[in-house]
């Protein structure tokens, strides 16, 4: 994780006029954000916002900003977004006011508590509001704390999605693979830490460091704009005459990538390279040629910049994202769309209806029916039973191609397709 | 030495059969083949055993019924071995010629074979073949024997099969779990080359595929050594898949349908037509669009062309192919298949037949035992360097290890 340390400490955006405001958010958002301070980004500016006072007072962010309701009388939300809802919702000025002259947002979060999946969305509105490029880097929860946390976290995930220009978003059950079976709580959670605070690193150096090859922020919002649910960062760093190679054997050896697996299902990639004044453009050349050979599907990007301190070292930073292949995803995504509908025709708020039930329809809601959502979420109510099991009947057909007698074998992976899957079915080949 | 004539066992695990072979070296060193046992195969998907208790049952049959067929004892087998987790390469290992009159001597040839052989794989994973190709001299190449050439710097290519060992083992597991030795696992796509191929189609180049039920392994052959393996893990069990869903109909029906209406190409004259399918009673029950059967078929096999196509492109393999392509396996049956190859690869396409084996005429000619008869060959190859190798004293020392190994 060096790679990123070094070269961003005391080095200030050289593309002038950017003004990049990371706010961390709730708890886990705002540890990401300590650990960013320590780091030295000495280009950023740091606001932390949370609901519970104790949380915020332990933090050295030099803005810091408590959403104060009655309701919570200065105490957390207790992993309820409601109230993190209601709490921003109050405080929207507060945030507003917070958010005015950056021109750039970091928001940083843990979804699947009260304060991050329940403020996050509001600010991200209200800082699009007040003209600003808005990008999220949040966290899903451990599958082990439960399914209602994770419920919570896809709801928060869509609604930031809806709201800001982009985000990236680390499952943190996917840092279980990086981490072996002794590795301490506190580590895990500092690695988990470290990742997003690494991307959020390496998205500022694109956007900011003199680049040969630009990034500008519009394609890095395109490439994380609703498209994916995970995301994943790889870094790599090597010296000496090969270190093209050997960066890109480290890269793929990167264990995030699960061999070149994760690559090759990857939808999107962004890629930036970091060198000293002797970068050639032939290591650029074969580091690209050999990731495209990786990611065949996917849409690439790709930026190199040069830096005084690098001379003799190459950097590179990849952050990909892919389609979720959580099976909960398609499953408990649908129930909140059903209540969406159910809650128009109770409510009789005749929005539009969207023309397919199955066309998802971007949760653009007005906070009190963000709250009513989430509120008719509330397990044990018989309507929500009842919806649930019949939108998982309708859901059926939608279901991916089922591989009949290959269900439960290893499915064979080529270049990215799922040859199990009938060749007619992936060519789009019609039997009319 | 006191074996009065070594029987040589095949066996191969197959996704849609279990198959043994026992073949019997002559006085003359011929190879007869004398016994064929199979059952059907329950336990395995995609070339890799899915449940070891029913493969065991089935390997069990096979062999039982090639014992009863050839009279004989089986002892040990030779393995077939496939799945999705094959992987070859080549590698080169060099060796400089310290000698001073820059001979190259028969320890310099060793000790670039060792070289070459040093592979750095991970952990779990096993080496199943490593094949020699040929030598370069100071950069020259296709040498097939160094020894006494002038030299300073002797490499060879070695063409490395390997595979993940605990898949591997699950196979050898079933087979130990019978009693029975393995004298040694092959992969079956070498095996089948084997079988099918004449020195002259080795030397001028060849491609072998073999279409299995569950995998598709192909060989490269090219002046006469193997450049190129691979194995797809789809195969005909896919085509039955595929032709289940798209025409909603039983696995059962579709495996049938398959091996009955099938055929590798669309034609014109299929459209509109339909096919019944009638019950046990001989009552229709429904009909299917015929076209659209053969479509889904076409397009399988078409893809499994083209992705085998693709990597030997990649691999520079595709130009060394003079003496065409050969079919095996039970795929090779499907109706007009060499000619969908034949439009797919551009090359000239011929179903394989075993040859250079004398004995069970009807076991030889099916394309479906090709990889268990290579498997024999195999054996042989085995048997007779083994053979060479023994000097005398090692040789009454290995017959008395034998005969003291026997319970």
């Amino acid at each position: 994780m060096d790679t990123s340390a070094t070269p961003n400490s005391g080095i200030e955006p050289q593309k002038a006029g950017i003004a990049i405001k990371v706010f961390g958010v709730g708890s886990a958002g705002i540890n990401v954000m300590e650990q960013m301070v320590t780091r030295g980004c000495s280009a950023m500016t740091f606001a932390a916002i949370n609901t519970d006072s104790r949380n915020l007072a332990k933090s050295s962010a030099t803005e810091k900003i408590h959403l104060e309701i009655k309701m919570l009388r200065g105490l957390g939300t207790g992993g309820d977004p409601e109230r993190g809802v209601a709490a921003a919702e109050e405080n929207a000025e507060k945030l507003k006011a917070a958010c005015a002259g950056a021109d750039v947002i970091f928001i940083l979060a843990g979804l699947g508590g009260g304060a991050g999946t329940g403020i996050t969305p509001v600010l991200a509105r209200v800082a699009k509001e007040t003209g600003a490029l808005v990008l999220g880097f949040v966290t899903t929860p451990f599958d082990c704390e439960g399914r209602r946390r994770q419920t919570l976290a896809r709801l928060g995930l869509e609604a930031l999605k809806a709201a800001a220009d982009g985000v990236i978003c680390l499952p943190n059950q996917m840092v279980c693979k990086l981490i072996d079976e002794n590795t301490s709580v506190v580590d895990t959670f500092r690695i988990t830490n470290e990742l997003l605070g690494d991307g959020l690193v390496g998205v500022w150096r694109l956007l900011t460091q003199p680049s040969l090859i630009e990034i500008h922020f519009a394609d890095v919002c395109a490439l994380f704009r609703d498209r994916h649910a995970e995301s994943f960062f790889a870094f790599a760093e090597a010296m000496g005459p090969t270190r093209s190679r050997e960066a890109m054997d480290k890269l793929l050896a990167h264990p995030m990538l699960a061999a070149g697996e994760m690559l090759a299902e990857s939808e999107t990639a962004l890629v930036s390279l970091m060198g000293g004044p002797d970068l050639t453009m032939a290591e650029i050349n074969r580091v690209m040629e050999h990731l495209q050979r990786h990611c065949e599907h996917a849409q690439v990007i790709m930026g190199a910049a040069v830096d005084e301190s690098f001379r003799d070292r190459l950097a590179i930073t990849l952050i990909a994202s892919r389609k979720s292949h959580d099976p909960h995803a398609e499953l408990t995504e649908p129930p909140a769309k059903t209540e969406e509908l159910d809650t128009q025709l109770l409510t009789r708020t005749a929005t539009a209806r969207p023309g397919s039930r199955f066309v998802p329809p971007p949760p653009d809601l007005p906070p009190e029916q963000v709250e009513q959502l989430l509120k008719r979420r509330a397990p044990g109510s018989p309507r929500s039973r009842r919806n649930l099991s019949k939108m998982l009947q309708a859901q059926l057909p939608l279901e991916i191609v089922s591989k009949g007698r290959f269900d439960k074998s290893e499915p064979t992976i080529h270049a990215g397709e799922d040859l199990d899957v009938p060749t007619y079915i992936r060519r789009g080949v019609a039997l009319n | 030495m006191f074996e009065p004539s070594p029987i040589i066992v095949g066996l191969e695990i197959g996704t849609s059969k279990v198959c043994a072979v026992v073949g019997e070296l002559t006085a003359e060193n011929v190879l007869n083949v004398v016994g064929l046992g199979q059952a059907r195969s329950r336990g395995v998907r995609k070339g890799e055993i899915a449940d070891p208790q029913v493969a065991e049952e089935d390997v069990r049959y096979a062999i039982v019924e090639a014992e009863q067929m050839a009279d004989v004892e089986i002892r040990s087998v030779y393995l077939g071995v496939s799945g999705g987790h094959l992987r070859g390469f080549n590698n080169r290992g060099v060796h400089p010629v310290v000698s001073s009159d820059r001979e190259i001597s028969e320890e310099d040839v060793q000790d670039v074979i060792k070289n070459a052989k040093t592979i750095n794989l991970p952990a779990q994973n096993h080496v199943i073949h490593a094949i020699r190709q040929h030598f370069l001299v100071d950069g020259q190449d296709g040498i097939t024997n160094p020894v006494g050439m002038l030299g300073s710097r002797v490499e060879v290519d070695v063409h490395v099969i390997h595979g993940n060992l605990n898949r591997l083992q699950n196979a050898i597991r079933t087979v130990k779990g019978l009693q029975l030795e393995v004298d040694d696992i092959v992969f079956t796509g070498l095996a089948s080359s084997l079988a099918l191929l004449t020195n002259e189609q080795k030397e001028m180049g060849s491609l072998v595929i073999d279409i299995g039920g569950g995998t598709t392994e192909y060989v490269v052959y090219a002046n006469g050594i193997i450049k190129h393996t691979g194995v797809l893990a789809v195969g005909g069990d896919h085509v039955s898949n595929d032709l289940a869903y798209g025409l909603k109909v039983p696995l059962s029906r579709a495996e049938q349908l398959k091996v009955e209406h099938g055929s590798a190409l669309v034609e014109d004259s299929t459209k509109g037509q339909t096919v019944t399918i009638s019950n046990e009673l001989g009552l229709p029950v429904r009909t299917v669009n015929l076209e659209h059967l053969r479509r889904i078929m076409f397009l399988r096999l078409e893809e499994i062309f083209q992705l085998i196509g693709h990597d030997l492109e990649q691999a520079g393999a595709l130009d060394y192919l003079r003496a065409g392509v050969f079919l095996c396996g039970g795929g090779a049956r499907i109706a007009q298949i060499a000619k969908l190859a034949e439009q797919v690869l551009q090359m000239p396409v011929t179903l394989g037949k075993t040859n250079s084996i004398s004995g069970l005429k009807s076991a030889l000619d099916q394309p479906e035992f090709a990889s268990a008869i290579g498997l024999v060959k195999f054996g042989t190859f085995q048997q007779r360097k083994r053979a060479l190798k023994a000097s005398l004293a090692e040789g009454i020392k290995a017959t008395f290890d034998q005969l003291f190994r026997r319970p």
